[in-house]
């Protein structure tokens, strides 16, 4: 490769090169290490401290923000002050290290961790004891966690459930995002009607957990209805009923669940397909116009392929968010009534029944679905070539 | 050609009202909310946040005393030129001339009123349930009977602190590490860079759900659960991936020709960063603090395993599901509340949308 024999005619030397790598490793670790253990001792000193809690805040964020930018400005001026060849081998590692550092430590490294819990019992790998002795130890399991995952009835449920997710909550979101992408465009009032639609965006799942119950809240028969649905409902002479907690109807009580995701997402879908939408050339539309096309036809044939690329980021994107659906479920329901999902399931097993090398399995297999995701990513990555 | 323009017309007009049902039903769950959290509590209870529009109800215009009629309940009975068993009457018999009459209270000791429909809106607002809801002391509530109750106040503003404790570090320092690294990448050239930018690409879409079994391990051996800390960290980490990715964009873009001015001036990479790149990608970093700002306040989950343990380190959503799981029955809490939850999200939304949506656009088309 070529960078390598660059360096070694700079480096004239191997120790050098060797010091370099060293130096580089110790950097890409003390910053977070030092920034880390400073916080540390601040949270120590507010954690004990009686001060008013306005106080507490406002000092904890100055500690928090202004720690980290010091400790980049120290760093950098420690390096500065090394001899010419050290510095420009350096320096970039002050810069991108912690970033690194951090993603292999909360994203990277804990992929494989994750794994080796799952392959442990309940408790994980037993401690105190080397590699070799924990593989031999009875807690190790091997793939027992994941013949479980696939074969518990409730698993099982969740599975389904998250494919109706899956399927129902993108094609909604997709389907409402582009209609209302297309109407908005052509209508007097887009500006305000964007800005609507895309609104909820900006609420939490535990907020609009609680807009949609409050829609779906069920009184008796005979009783002042004050859910709107139930209200709507008993209206037009129906049977009031507790939506997301009908059992009866299952497993498509879960619509109720995903009602609500579609009205978080469309408004996401919406803003995409907006800009790609306005992206199409008028002359292509006119074109079409003047070809005797109707505006099905123009629609189909011209601004559906158009849009096509947008129309996969944005599936995927809302489909790699079903996936993890989890707040919406555990505020509604708490997975009771036939509505379990996989992060659901996940939770209740690694954090409510403790069974961590259970829930370990259950996150490879959430890794696992979004892998073909993750390949395409790269693949796109690759094909840019602007990475030289 | 007239009947062509008029066919125009009549497609926008159709095309204006579908539009209009959406944002009708787009809206209105938020509004449910938002008119509910000012009704008092008993009338939450008792009737739809709908009344609040003007509607026709019956409300009793004069009343008649059963036995001065000498009326036998257990018979066909002539009230006002309509008859009805007692039952009939106790449900309410309409009369031709668009009266209803109804039998209120029991057979021996009721009354007859007499009702007509008149237009009503229930106007009957306070601030009460957000006093409730926010503060930390007991709070008074007087019942329309003239009682009155003590209830606990739900400490929402001790909440909305820890949120924005939590919220705003860890929307600045994943902007900062990450905008440190993607300047790295996109203007040093140093051994690995390739490989460690591909791992950053990887990392894109990998559930965080991997990483709290470990890390929750890991902050146990530290002595770190239940810290500020522990969860700026957390979201640090998890937000850390897409950061470098969009900035990477962005400050790779950055014209060349006046980074390197600046270097044949002298300056350093840090001098370069800190004064030129830094203010330059104000754009970028804005619709990514957003993002992540918006995520890290409206987030559930990660303050649930990092957080969990301590009632007085509690965030808005925790608080708001804790108000779910106990008493999802008092909506007067619930509305007030949420909306509590919403006024910053909505506020960072609506004055900062332009970038928002630039960031989504920089952020998925490419992704």
């Amino acid at each position: 490769m070529e960078p390598q024999t660059r360096k070694a005619a700079e480096n004239q030397s191997l120790g050098g090169g060797i010091l370099a790598f060293i130096g580089r490793v110790l950097l890409a670790v003390a910053i977070p290490l030092i920034s880390f253990y400073v916080l540390y001792l601040g949270f120590l000193f507010l954690r004990d401290s009686n001060a008013p809690r306005e106080v507490i805040v406002l000092v904890a964020i100055i500690w928090g923000v202004g720690g980290v930018g010091l400790l980049y400005w120290v760093f950098n001026w420690l390096v500065e002050k090394l001899p010419n060849p050290w510095k420009g081998k350096l320096i970039p590692f002050v810069f991108v290290g912690p970033a690194m550092a951090i993603l292999a430590w909360y994203l990277a490294i804990p992929t494989l961790r994750t794994f080796y819990i799952s392959l442990f019992d309940r408790n994980g790998p037993p401690d105190g004891l080397n590699f070799f002795q924990q593989l031999a130890s009875e807690a190790f399991v091997g793939f027992g966690n994941y013949k479980e995952v696939f074969t518990q009835d409730l698993m099982l449920e969740a599975f389904r459930n998250n494919v109706m997710w899956i399927i129902f909550g993108s094609t909604f979101s997709v389907i409402f995002g582009l209609l209302i992408a297309v109407l908005a465009d052509r209508s007097s009032f887009e500006k305000i009607a964007k800005s609507l639609i895309f609104l909820p965006m900006a609420i939490s799942f535990v907020g609009a957990s609680i807009i949609w119950n409050f829609i779906y809240e069920y009184r008796p028969e005979g009783q002042t209805q004050i859910g709107l649905l139930n209200s709507i409902v008993t209206g037009l002479g129906g049977k009031p009923q507790a939506w997301p907690q009908w059992v009866d109807i299952a497993p498509w009580n879960n619509l109720f669940l995903i009602v609500i995701v579609v009205w978080l997402q469309a408004g996401f879908a919406m803003v995409l397909f907006s800009a790609a939408l306005k992206g199409i050339p008028e002359e292509l539309m006119e074109a079409g116009r003047i070809d005797g096309a109707n505006e099905f036809q123009i629609f189909f044939g011209i601004m559906l392929p158009y849009i096509r690329g947008t129309l996969i980021s944005v599936w995927t994107t809302v489909v790699i968010f079903t996936l993890k659906i989890f707040d919406v479920v555990w505020v509604m329901t708490g997975g009771q009534f036939g509505t379990h999902v996989i992060a659901t399931q996940f939770y209740r097993q690694s954090f409510t029944n403790r069974n961590s090398g259970f829930g370990s399995a259950i996150a490879i297999v959430l890794l696992l679905a979004v892998i073909p995701v993750m390949i395409y990513n790269l693949k796109q990555f690759r094909e840019q070539e602007a990475f030289s | 050609m007239s009947g062509q323009k008029r066919q125009k017309r009549v497609g926008k007009l159709l095309v204006d009202l579908t539009l209009l049902l959406l944002i009708v039903i787009w809206t209105v769950p938020t509004l449910g909310i938002f008119i509910s959290s000012f009704r008092n509590r008993d009338k939450i209870d008792t009737s739809g946040w709908w009344n609040v529009f003007p509607h026709r109800e019956w409300q009793p215009v004069s009343e008649l005393d059963p036995k001065a009629l000498g009326l036998n309940p257990d018979g066909v009975m002539d009230i006002e030129g309509v008859s009805g068993t007692f039952e009939e009457f106790r449900a309410g018999v309409e009369s031709p001339d668009g009266k209803r009459i109804t039998w209120v209270g029991n057979k021996r000791i009721g009354k007859i009123e007499i009702q007509e429909q008149v237009w009503m809106v229930d106007w009957d607002f306070s601030l009460d349930n957000y006093r409730q809801v926010l503060g930390g002391q007991e709070f008074e509530f007087k019942r329309p009977d003239g009682s009155v109750e003590v209830v606990p106040g739900d400490n929402m503003v001790n909440a909305f602190l820890n949120s924005l404790a939590v919220a705003i570090p860890s929307t600045v320092i994943p902007i900062l590490i990450a905008a440190f690294g993607a300047y790295a990448f996109a203007w040093m050239k140093f051994p690995g860079r390739r490989a460690m930018f591909i791992v950053v690409v990887a990392l894109l879409v990998v559930p965080l759900q991997i990483a709290l079994v470990p890390i929750l391990r890991d902050y146990k051996t530290l002595n770190l659960n239940g810290t500020y800390l522990a969860i700026w960290l957390a979201h640090t980490g998890f937000g850390l991936a897409l950061a470098t990715y969009l900035l990477y964009n962005y400050i790779s873009g950055l014209p060349r020709d006046i980074l390197e001015s600046a270097f044949i001036d002298g300056a350093s990479h840090f001098t370069v960063f800190t004064t030129l790149v830094l203010p330059l990608s104000v754009p970028a970093l804005a619709s990514f603090a957003i993002f992540q700002f918006l995520w890290v306040w409206n987030d559930y989950l990660v303050a649930l395993i990092f957080l969990g343990g301590n009632p007085e380190f509690e965030l808005v959503t925790q608080r708001m599901a804790a108000i779910v799981g106990s008493r999802g029955q008092d909506w007067h809490l619930l509305t007030a509340g949420a909306f509590v939850s919403m006024v910053l999200p909505l506020i960072v939304f609506f004055s900062l949308q332009r970038f928002f949506v630039r960031g989504l656009l920089a952020g998925s088309v490419k992704g």
